[in-house]
């Protein structure tokens, strides 16, 4: 059975309507990378997901209960977390401010503020700095691990490696394969194809709102996902 | 040692205007509301305290107490009917909400209680004129200094409830970043409500210390609201203790404004509020520029 489960989703922006009918299942463990170009809808699906974005039709259903009218915040608690796109740390607040927030609000589990600086030992000396100040990676990790001492079931992760230098996107890629060979349930929205690729056991490629590929990672090609990608092969099923 | 007595007036006069001035700040801060109706729910806290004096006899310390509550139940009230939809509306619709909320409420104490000037001084015995004298020219008020120190007691209660509770984390992640905030599970709506509550509970303490150490009528509302504006803009919206900063600033520029001149009193104060504000538009344009 599916732990999280979207059907015929639609979301707008105005008038635009940023997701067309979106379905997709996402089993216990997987990694679903979601990818295509600017403006494909994939923020949208993923914030449509989190509650942050409001629903023009379709469900979203976790663990078999159906979860569209819960509102955002109480979606963490019952195991959905979103890392948004540009982190959107509470820059004012410490470190350990940022994930004591999220820490109180989310649910019992594995994960705690120490684990957390275990996955990420960058963060242990910056603890009490001012999450404004840390460099692009040390908020990326500070974000994640804002998302994971909520303990989810679903972590949803938005563009991570955005506006980061390639050092700190390694750091940041070998974090997050650890944290799925451990077993996570993971969306994530990647514009990197070929690191995608890499972590995820399934890939659904988006444009224009809608799902134009879908398949297991390991049967697709680069080339395929590219096409895709650039609208050159509509309606493929891999 | 005139002058040194006027400033030492104006410090604790200052925390007078602290007092009324933290939840205007608080509000600002956490919901970019100006509650323009600040001033007149703290009239409406101290004719509450006067009421109950009034009636029972009991101290008004006492009577502050069980309004308190009462006060906190109001802002909670307040917040979920009136100013979260207002809020959804607009910037300028919360002003003119809170508008109208202080002419209700100024004209509600005026039928209840009547044009008369009232004072809670009475009771409150020698508390309301006992000083501490330091040499002949230097008189310390007991009454002035206790407002003092609850004042500075209750700016580093709000900051160190603000620095180290998940409710303050979460007040200060909502007034960062609200549509964050509900992704890590904040639930705005309560989170605004206590800050509200909050809020009103502080001007009622300010409420009352006014009616324990001046007069009071339906409409002294407005005149409090500007002190406590002038002292917000002077401190710094938002820091708690810039505000105490800031309404010491205001009491002092008052107290040195009267010793220059009978008329002085308010103009001085007025004065320092707009070189702060001027110092303030300066700052923003130079930062603007570079």
């Amino acid at each position: 059975m599916s732990l999280l489960r979207i059907e015929n989703l639609e979301a707008r922006h105005g008038q635009l309507q940023a997701v067309r009918g979106i379905s997709l299942e996402v089993r216990e463990g997987e990694t679903l990378a979601l990818v295509g170009a600017n403006g494909a809808g994939k923020t949208t699906l993923l914030r449509a997901i989190a509650g942050a974005h409001r629903l023009a039709a379709g469900r979203v259903w976790l663990d078999g209960a159906d979860v569209t009218a819960v509102p955002a915040f109480r979606r963490l608690a019952l195991g959905i977390a979103l890392v948004p796109e540009g982190r959107r740390l509470f820059t004012d607040m410490t470190v350990e401010e940022n994930l004591l927030v999220a820490r109180a609000h989310g649910r019992r589990g594995p994960w705690t503020v120490e684990r957390v600086l275990e996955a990420f030992p960058m963060l242990r000396a910056r603890l009490k700095a001012k999450a404004g100040s840390l460099s692009g990676g040390e908020q990326q990790a500070t974000a994640i691990g804002r998302a994971l001492v909520a303990n989810p079931r679903v972590l949803l992760l938005d563009e991570v490696s955005l506006g980061l230098a390639p050092v700190a996107v390694e750091r940041v890629y070998e974090c997050l394969e650890t944290l799925i060979a451990g077993g996570a349930t993971i969306v994530l929205v990647e514009q990197d194809l070929a690191r995608a690729l890499r972590v995820a056991t399934r890939v659904a490629c988006m444009l224009e709102g809608s799902v134009v590929l879908e398949g297991a990672a390991a049967d697709m090609t680069r080339e395929q996902v590219t096409e895709a990608y650039f609208g050159l092969s509509r309606g493929v099923e891999a | 040692m005139i002058w040194l007595n006027q400033v030492i007036q104006g410090v604790l006069l200052g925390g007078y205007y602290a007092l009324i001035a933290c939840g205007l700040s608080f509000m600002f801060g956490v919901m970019r509301i100006i509650n323009l109706s600040h001033g007149d729910l703290g009239i409406l806290a101290a004719f509450l305290v006067w009421a109950i004096v009034e009636h029972s006899g009991m101290s008004p310390f006492v009577a502050l107490a069980l309004v308190l509550p009462v006060m906190g139940a109001l802002g909670w009230l307040l917040q979920r009917t009136m100013l979260e939809r207002s809020l959804r509306a607009g910037v300028l619709v919360p002003l003119l909400t809170t508008f109208g909320l202080a002419i209700v409420i100024q004209n509600l104490l005026f039928l209840e209680f009547g044009a008369d000037i009232r004072s809670l001084a009475p009771a409150i015995g020698d508390l309301a004129y006992d000083s501490w004298g330091i040499g002949r020219h230097i008189y310390v008020g007991h009454l002035a200094a206790l407002i003092f120190l609850v004042a500075v007691l209750m700016l580093g209660g709000l900051q160190l409830m603000l620095a180290r509770t998940p409710l303050g984390r979460s007040i200060r992640a909502i007034a960062e970043d609200p549509d964050t905030a509900e992704l890590v599970g904040i639930d705005s709506r309560r989170v605004y409500a206590a800050a509200a509550a909050i809020a009103v509970m502080t001007v009622a303490v300010g409420g009352t210390f006014l009616g324990m150490r001046a007069t009071f009528s339906p409409y002294a509302g407005p005149a409090q609201l500007i002190f406590a504006f002038e002292a917000v803009v002077i401190g710094g919206i938002g820091s708690m203790w810039g505000t105490l900063a800031g309404g010491i600033v205001l009491g002092v520029a008052q107290n040195l404004g009267a010793q220059i001149a009978p008329n002085g009193f308010l103009i001085a104060g007025h004065a320092a509020f707009l070189l702060a504000l001027g110092a303030r538009l300066a700052r923003h344009r130079l930062k603007g520029l570079a």
